[in-house]
């Protein structure tokens, strides 16, 4: 069974449609870059799996646990949603960095306020902030900052910033981590850094939807690809399948534009 | 009379203006977030009442307020609710500055919660925060860091508007120093600019250090 199952997503801002009848699985380790131009609705799409917009219709299925349903209240509550929400990461395109924060309580600031509910908490306190921080240090080696772990978000790079935004959401484990345009705000030098990473992710066999401009880079480290425009599923189908042989007139229209 | 003895006069009168200031400021800063929070709610009544509420409280002069804190529960024939003498004077004008600027402070309080980027909140709330722990742990210091300024304005308009409270025959330095000026004496009036000016020039400084205790981010 898929890991992740969308089912028939539909949202609208008012009379205008957004999303319709979005659905598509993910497989445990799959890798699915979501292409498309803007104002396609692929951003609103990781927003609405990440509960960050509520979607008008449809179900999101993960790991058999149905998290959405449109049609059933009981799954939309504030402190359920909360919970749920951690099955997801979600790296924003411009980092939303907590700036008042080391890169290193940046990343373990959610965890450290998680740990807090575990009823084991008080007797274990130094231990679990201890091990939080270990794992927190293991991600910055991982994203190659060990040396940065003090420095404050203003004092590094896009890159370095975007980085330290993929250790934090790693850090809280989830089983789907989402990516919305992470080097959309990076000069082209700081988008090989951040993409490297990406693609080391994809290598460890991370399970990621990555919404993309970069089509080279969804071609190469993507499994899947599933092409939108004006807020339907147009295409989507093995990566290289899809860049290399478009089968629909818009998708090979949109591709037309990046030539190479 | 001697100056030392003017002097002294007026330091002890001072004594009241500081007090009502502290007092004001302790009820003030706490009472503005909530009000802010009533007039950000999403619950439309309360948040329409809270705002006309905030819109009558800076739209009257706050010396009226005092008045009416003071002298209107008596008016409408009830019992005064303030303690006879000195005491109830001061109360009834730490009750009336409270609400006053804690409605100031909201609307600042509102401008800076509103300032912070959406995108904060939003990563607290990916990353499994409660809102209140959203709020305390990400949104505030950077409110706190952004209000200072406009903060630091209020607050030494506030040491001023202290004076205001002797229309209910508080008895601060200004009217210490009328009485001086009633009997021909003027020097002592024009004097009080050197409290003030003392003081605010403590706040100054305190709001300078702060501003730079908060400069180690952006």
């Amino acid at each position: 069974m898929a890991l992740l199952q969308v089912e028939d997503i539909g949202k609208s801002f008012g009379a205008t449609k957004v999303l319709e009848n979005i659905s598509f699985d993910l497989q445990k380790g799959e890798a699915l870059a979501i292409i498309g131009s803007s104002g396609s609705g692929k951003t609103t799409l990781l927003r609405c799996l990440n509960f960050l917009e509520t979607a008008d219709t449809g179900r999101i299925i993960v790991g058999g646990e149905t998290l959405w349903d449109a049609a059933d209240k009981g799954t939309q509550s504030e402190e359920t949603i909360r919970k749920k929400r951690l099955h997801f990461g979600l790296v924003f395109q411009n980092f939303n960095l907590f700036p008042q924060y080391t890169a290193l309580q940046n990343i373990t600031l959610a965890g450290e306020l998680l740990a807090r509910e575990r009823p084991d908490y008080r007797q274990n306190r130094r231990a679990v902030h201890a091990e939080l921080e270990a794992h927190a240090r293991e991600l910055l080696a991982q994203m190659g900052l060990s040396d940065r772990a003090g420095h404050y978000p203003h004092q590094l790079s896009g890159g370095q910033q975007q980085r330290v935004a993929i250790a934090r959401a790693l850090a809280l484990h989830p089983d789907i981590l989402c990516f919305d345009e992470p080097t959309s705000a990076l000069d082209p030098e700081l988008t090989g850094e951040v993409l490297r990473v990406l693609r080391e992710l994809a290598d460890n066999k991370t399970t990621m939807i990555i919404v993309t401009h970069e089509m080279k880079f969804a071609r190469d480290v993507a499994d899947r690809i599933l092409f939108m425009d004006h807020g339907v599923v147009v295409e989507q189908g093995d990566a290289r399948q899809v860049i290399d042989h478009p089968q629909e007139e818009r998708t090979k229209q949109f591709l037309s534009h990046y030539g190479d | 009379m001697a100056a030392a003895v003017i002097w002294a006069r007026l330091t002890e009168s001072f004594w009241l203006n500081c007090q009502l200031f502290g007092l004001t400021l302790l009820f003030a800063i706490p009472l503005g977030l909530v009000v802010c929070f009533g007039s950000m709610s999403r619950f439309t009544p309360l948040r329409g009442a809270v705002k006309t509420f905030v819109w009558v409280i800076r739209g009257t002069p706050l010396m009226l307020q005092i008045l009416v804190i003071y002298l209107g529960p008596g008016l409408l024939g009830f019992a005064s609710p303030w303690p006879s003498g000195g005491s109830g004077r001061l109360i009834a004008a730490v009750v009336a500055f409270a609400i006053n600027y804690a409605c100031y402070f909201s609307e600042i309080y509102r401008g800076g919660i509103e300032s912070v980027p959406k995108g904060q909140t939003e990563a607290g709330q990916v990353l499994g925060m409660t809102r209140s722990q959203i709020f305390f742990k990400v949104t505030l210091l950077q409110v706190v860091k952004r209000i200072l300024p406009p903060m630091g304005n209020e607050i030494i308009t506030l040491v001023k508007d202290t004076s205001l409270a002797n229309i209910i025959a508080n008895k601060d330095i200004i009217m210490m120093a009328k009485e001086y000026a009633a009997k021909g004496l003027i020097w002592p009036l024009f004097s009080t600019a050197v409290f003030f000016l003392i003081f605010v020039g403590a706040l100054t400084l305190l709001f300078d250090r702060l501003e730079k205790r908060l400069e180690y981010f952006r």
